[in-house]
């Protein structure tokens, strides 16, 4: 029978290997364990490279111990680290994917001058006058005017979409797109917002209501988790 | 105890000067003891608009650096007994000037008079956080120009960080002609955007100009449109409920008649 408990299991799938780490061994014995199960040659240079899945179940490795992990098996034959998953995260983590997520309420005129910056998403009661400008990193949903600058995804989310009751705005900047206010004095619209359109990689308005279609995604956390 | 308002606009030329001459002599008219300040240390102009440039003997630097009492600065109106104009220095620069010198003298001039009206610099610099420092009250100037109403929006930001009461707009210079011909921002829009209440409007009056150079406040001429503006302005200062001046022109009372005939006049 089993001397002892395997520690490893190793599972081949069409996309490579799935290594999964039991959670209750210490981690010298899986470090041990995977240099034997996964053989000492040394990598040649032929032959296709495989790639590792990482399973760690709830175990939590810190970044260095993530490294060391990584180093082992990409020291073996033709393997590569794809990813490390892990059940749990630090509570840290958890908080600021919290903070990335939540919808913040504030309640105020951004006048002339005035920057909001917020991380997550921001319900604005109230004006963006010329001249204020809102960045958020996740999306801008204003009750109110907007007719200054809006910057939603600030971190780069594309996805990220910026609406508000009344829109004239001198710009919107969704990631690192940038749209202006046409040079001839225009009327704004009521009730639209601000997307990123994927097929031509730039900033359209439109109705909010094409938003359920587009964004199906837009309530925060469960998309923060998705995307990690 | 007296009431510290600060008049200011952050951008310069929109009226601030005459605006605060004006008030201030509106409310003396109306009896109450009023003092001036001007605090645009070496660019001062409200003596010359008050006609009382002659009379300067010493300045608020000289108060605030304590080469002379405050009462001795103090200068009387030539028509007013109870208005005084604390004058700001030619020759010196804003950095004269402490926030907290301000606030001395304001604290002072508040035990003798009911008013102290405070005409802010142009900008949002030393000079300007001087003039507030002491200020109870607020009043935004603007015209009907985007330029002057953006930056009348940056400074009731500015303002609204103070503890002081939420500022009140002045709409100064509008022209009836040119808003109704949309080329000029309308009164509303404006309000709108400042979302501040309203506690005047001037029209755009050739006699302001005239006076100014004369060095008699318009407010003194009984008639104009100006004029009537101003003291509209000091009686809501003094709590009253006025209603806005119509911008329409008077019509003689033929054009009344006939518009009560329902006739197009």
């Amino acid at each position: 029978m089993h001397e002892k408990k395997q520690a490893i299991t190793i599972k081949g799938t069409r996309d490579g290997l799935t290594l999964l780490i039991d959670d209750t061994c210490s981690l010298e014995a899986i470090f041990k364990e995977l240099d034997e199960k996964l053989g000492d040659t040394q990598p040649t240079n032929d032959g296709k490279l495989v790639s590792v899945t990482v399973k760690l179940g709830h175990r939590y490795l810190n970044k260095e111990q993530k490294e060391q992990l990584h180093d082992i098996i990409s020291q073996k034959n033709n393997l590569f680290v794809q990813s490390i998953d892990s059940e749990v995260i630090q509570r840290e983590e958890a908080l600021a994917w919290k903070e990335d997520s939540e919808v913040k309420t504030i309640n105020r005129i951004i006048r002339s001058g005035q920057v909001l910056e917020i991380t997550g998403d921001l319900l604005l009661i109230g004006d963006v006058n010329p001249g204020g400008k809102v960045v958020t990193t996740g999306n801008i949903y204003i009750m109110g005017n907007l007719l200054g600058i809006a910057h939603a995804g600030a971190n780069g989310d594309k996805d990220a979409v910026i609406a508000a009751s009344y829109m004239n705005p001198t710009q919107l900047r969704i990631a690192d797109c940038i749209s202006r206010a046409p040079d001839y004095e225009a009327e704004g619209v009521y009730m639209e917002c601000g997307i990123i359109d994927k097929e031509t990689d730039k900033i359209v308005i439109d109705q909010v209501q094409v938003l359920s279609q587009k964004r199906k995604s837009l309530s925060g956390f469960e998309r923060r988790m998705s995307n990690g | 105890m007296g009431e510290a308002i600060v008049i200011t606009s952050g951008k310069g030329g929109v009226g601030k000067t005459t605006t605060t001459a004006n008030i201030g002599t509106a409310l003396a008219l109306m009896e109450k003891k009023v003092c001036l300040i001007d605090t645009d240390i070496g660019l001062r102009n409200l003596d010359v608009v008050m006609g009382l440039e002659n009379r300067i003997i010493y300045d608020i630097v000289d108060v605030i650096e304590e080469r002379c009492k405050l009462h001795q600065a103090l200068i009387k109106d030539k028509r007013f007994e109870s208005l005084s104009l604390l004058p700001a220095a030619q020759t010196s620069d804003k950095t004269a000037v402490t926030s907290e010198g301000m606030e001395t003298i304001i604290k002072q001039l508040k035990q003798d008079y009911d008013y102290i009206v405070i005409d802010c610099p142009a900008g949002i610099e030393q000079g300007f956080q001087n003039a507030i420092a002491g200020a109870d009250k607020a009043v935004v100037v603007t015209t009907p120009e985007k330029s002057s109403v953006r930056d009348a929006d940056r400074i009731i930001g500015l303002l609204e960080k103070e503890e002081m009461e939420a500022p009140r707009l002045i709409i100064n210079r509008i022209r009836n002609h040119m808003i109704k011909s949309g080329d000029m921002l309308d009164i509303d829009d404006i309000v709108q955007i400042l979302s501040i209440d309203l506690i005047g409007i001037v029209i755009d009056d050739d006699e302001v100009i005239k006076s100014s150079n004369h060095g008699e406040p318009v407010a003194l001429t009984p008639n104009s449109k100006a004029s009537i503006a101003y003291r509209n302005i000091a009686r809501r200062i003094l709590g009253e409920t006025v209603p806005l001046q119509s911008l329409e022109d008077e019509k003689g009372m033929f054009s009344k008649v006939k518009k009560f005939f329902g006739m197009r006049t």
